[in-house]
C-alpha cells in the first residue's frame, strides 16, 4: 500500500495531495499542470517534496520530519517515462536487463520469458533503441522497469508520445499487466479513455489539489 | 627509412612518447574537471574555468617559464619533490610531458566538456530508477554517451602534445635524446647552414604523424557515434 501526503510549490503553483493506493492499478488524472507528474516523480524520489511523506509498505520513502529521504537508486520503484528513456548505447536485451545489473540481482530466465512474452518484444533483444518504433520502445521501457522486480510500477503519460494506433496497440499489454504481473500500479494519464480502460481505482487532480477519489466507474458517469 | 638519422629517429619516438604520456595521464584529470564543470556549481568556478583555459590565451613560452619558476630544480615545488621523492622534472622528457600536458589540458577539458553537457539528463535520472547509484550512472550510461567527445578531446589534446614547442623549450630546454621533440628538432636544423634537407625530412614525418592521428580520431567518433544511434 501507497500512502502520499506531500506539499510542494514553485512560483504561482502550489500542490498539496493526500492520498492512498492498494493493488492494482491507481490513476492520476486530471488536466496538464494539475500537478501528475510532479507527484509521480517524487515517489519515484527524482523531485524532492517540501513537506509531507511517502510510505510504502509501511516503509517511509521521504518523510521530512524524520528526515527521511531515501536515495531513487534504493527504492526499487520501476519508472515508465513518456519518451521511453532507453539507453541508447544498449541493446534492447542490455536496456531490460539494465535494473537486474545494477540491483545486483541473479539473473532471472522465467521472468525474462515471462517479460518478454507479456509484451511481446522477444524478437527485438538484439536491436538498439535506436532502430525501435515508438511504439516497440514503450514496450521495450515497461519491460526494463518491470524486470528490475520493483515495489511498485509508476506509469507517467506512457502513450501520449504515440499516436492513435500506437496506443491501442499498447493498452492491451497494460492491461495484461495489471491483471498478471501482480505489481501495484499508479498511472498517470489525461486521456478519459486510457483511465476507463486501465485503473481500478481513480485520484483526481486539479490544480495542485485532490478533487475526488473513486472507482474508475466515476469516468463513465461522464465527468 | 625516410632519409632519416638515428637522431632524427630518437626525437620522432621521444616526440610519440611525449604526447602518448601526456594524453594519457591528463585524461582521467580531464574526465574528472570536465565533469564538475559541466555539472556542478560551485564556489570559484569561474576562477577554475579560468586557471584551466589560460594556457589557450597565455604565450606558450610563459607557460613553461611559470613551469620553470614553480617546477625547476631550484624553485619551491621542484625542489621539494627532489629532495623528498627524487622527482625532477627539469631537462627529462618527463617535465616535456608536464608542458605538453599543460599545454594541452583546456582543449580535452572544452571537448568533453561540451559532450557531457549535451547528454539528457532524463537518461540518468532513468537509471536512477531502476537502482543505479550515481558512481553506477556515471560508469555506465554518462562516459558512455560522452564517449565521442572524450575521444575527441583525447585526440586533440594528443595533436596538440605533438606540435608543443614554446612551453617546452622554456621550460626543459631542448636536449637531443632527452627533451628534443620533432618540433625542437627541426627548429635546431634549420639554425644549422645546410640543414634544410634534413629539415624537411622531420616535417615530412610530422605531417605523416599528424595525418594518422586526424583520420583515427575520425573513425574512432565515427564508431562511438554509430554505437550511441542504433545499428
Amino acid at each position: 500500500m501507497l500512502t502520499v501526503d506531500v506539499e510542494k510549490s514553485f512560483g504561482e503553483f502550489s500542490l498539496h495531495a493526500a492520498f492512498e493506493a492498494t493493488g492494482g492499478c491507481t490513476a492520476l488524472f486530471g488536466p496538464s499542470g494539475a500537478g501528475k507528474t510532479t507527484i509521480i516523480s517524487m515517489i519515484a524520489g527524482l523531485t524532492r517534496p517540501d513537506r509531507g511523506h511517502i510510505l510504502l509498505d509501511g516503509e517511509a520513502l521521504f518523510d521530512s520530519k524524520a528526515r527521511i529521504d531515501v536515495p531513487v537508486s534504493r527504492r526499487h520503484i520501476g519508472m515508465v517515462f513518456q519518451e521511453g528513456r532507453l539507453f541508447p548505447h544498449l541493446s534492447v536485451k542490455r536496456n531490460l536487463d539494465y535494473g537486474r545489473w545494477m540491483n545486483e540481482l541473479a539473473f532471472d530466465a522465467t521472468a525474462f520469458d515471462h517479460v518478454t512474452a507479456l509484451l511481446d518484444i522477444g524478437h527485438l533483444l538484439t536491436r538498439r533503441p535506436g532502430r525501435l518504433s515508438g511504439g516497440e520502445r514503450q514496450r521495450v521501457a515497461i519491460g526494463r522497469a518491470l524486470l528490475m522486480q520493483p515495489r511498485l510500477l509508476l506509469l507517467d503519460e506512457p502513450l501520449a508520445a504515440l499516436d492513435a494506433a500506437r496506443k491501442a496497440e499498447i493498452l492491451p499489454y497494460l492491461e495484461r499487466l495489471r491483471d498478471e504481473a501482480r505489481v501495484p500500479m499508479v498511472y498517470v494519464s489525461h486521456s478519459p479513455d486510457e483511465v476507463k480502460r486501465i485503473a481500478s481505482r481513480v485520484v483526481m487532480l486539479e490544480a495542485g489539489r485532490v478533487t475526488t477519489v473513486n472507482g474508475a466507474e466515476l469516468l463513465s458517469a461522464g465527468v | 627509412m625516410l632519409g632519416l638519422t638515428p637522431q632524427d629517429w630518437t626525437a620522432v619516438l621521444l616526440t610519440l612518447r611525449i604526447a602518448v604520456v601526456a594524453t594519457a595521464v591528463t585524461l582521467p584529470f580531464g574526465i574528472a574537471l570536465a565533469t564538475l564543470l559541466a555539472r556542478k556549481d560551485f564556489w570559484g568556478k569561474a576562477l577554475v574555468e579560468a586557471i584551466v583555459y589560460l594556457p589557450l590565451v597565455l604565450p606558450p613560452v610563459v607557460t613553461g617559464y611559470l613551469l620553470l619558476i614553480t617546477l625547476g630544480r631550484k624553485a619551491s615545488v621542484g625542489a621539494f619533490l627532489d629532495q623528498h621523492f627524487g622527482i625532477v622534472f627539469s631537462f627529462r622528457w618527463t617535465g616535456a610531458v608536464i608542458s605538453c600536458g599543460v599545454m594541452a589540458f583546456p582543449l580535452m577539458v572544452r571537448a568533453i566538456r561540451l559532450s557531457i553537457e549535451a547528454i539528457d539528463r532524463k537518461l540518468e535520472d532513468a537509471a536512477a530508477t531502476l537502482g543505479a547509484s550515481r558512481f553506477w550512472c556515471f560508469v555506465t550510461v554518462t562516459l558512455p554517451l560522452a564517449l565521442p567527445g572524450i575521444i575527441a578531446g583525447a585526440m586533440l589534446a594528443f595533436a596538440r602534445a605533438l606540435g608543443e614547442f614554446g612551453a617546452t623549450i622554456t621550460f626543459v630546454s631542448n636536449i637531443p635524446g632527452e627533451t628534443q621533440t620533432i618540433s625542437a628538432a627541426i627548429y635546431t636544423l634549420t639554425q644549422i647552414p645546410g640543414g634544410d634537407v634534413a629539415a624537411l625530412h622531420l616535417v615530412v614525418v610530422a605531417v605523416l604523424i599528424s595525418l594518422a592521428a586526424l583520420v583515427t580520431s575520425e573513425w574512432l567518433a565515427r564508431r562511438a557515434t554509430a554505437r550511441l544511434h542504433g545499428a
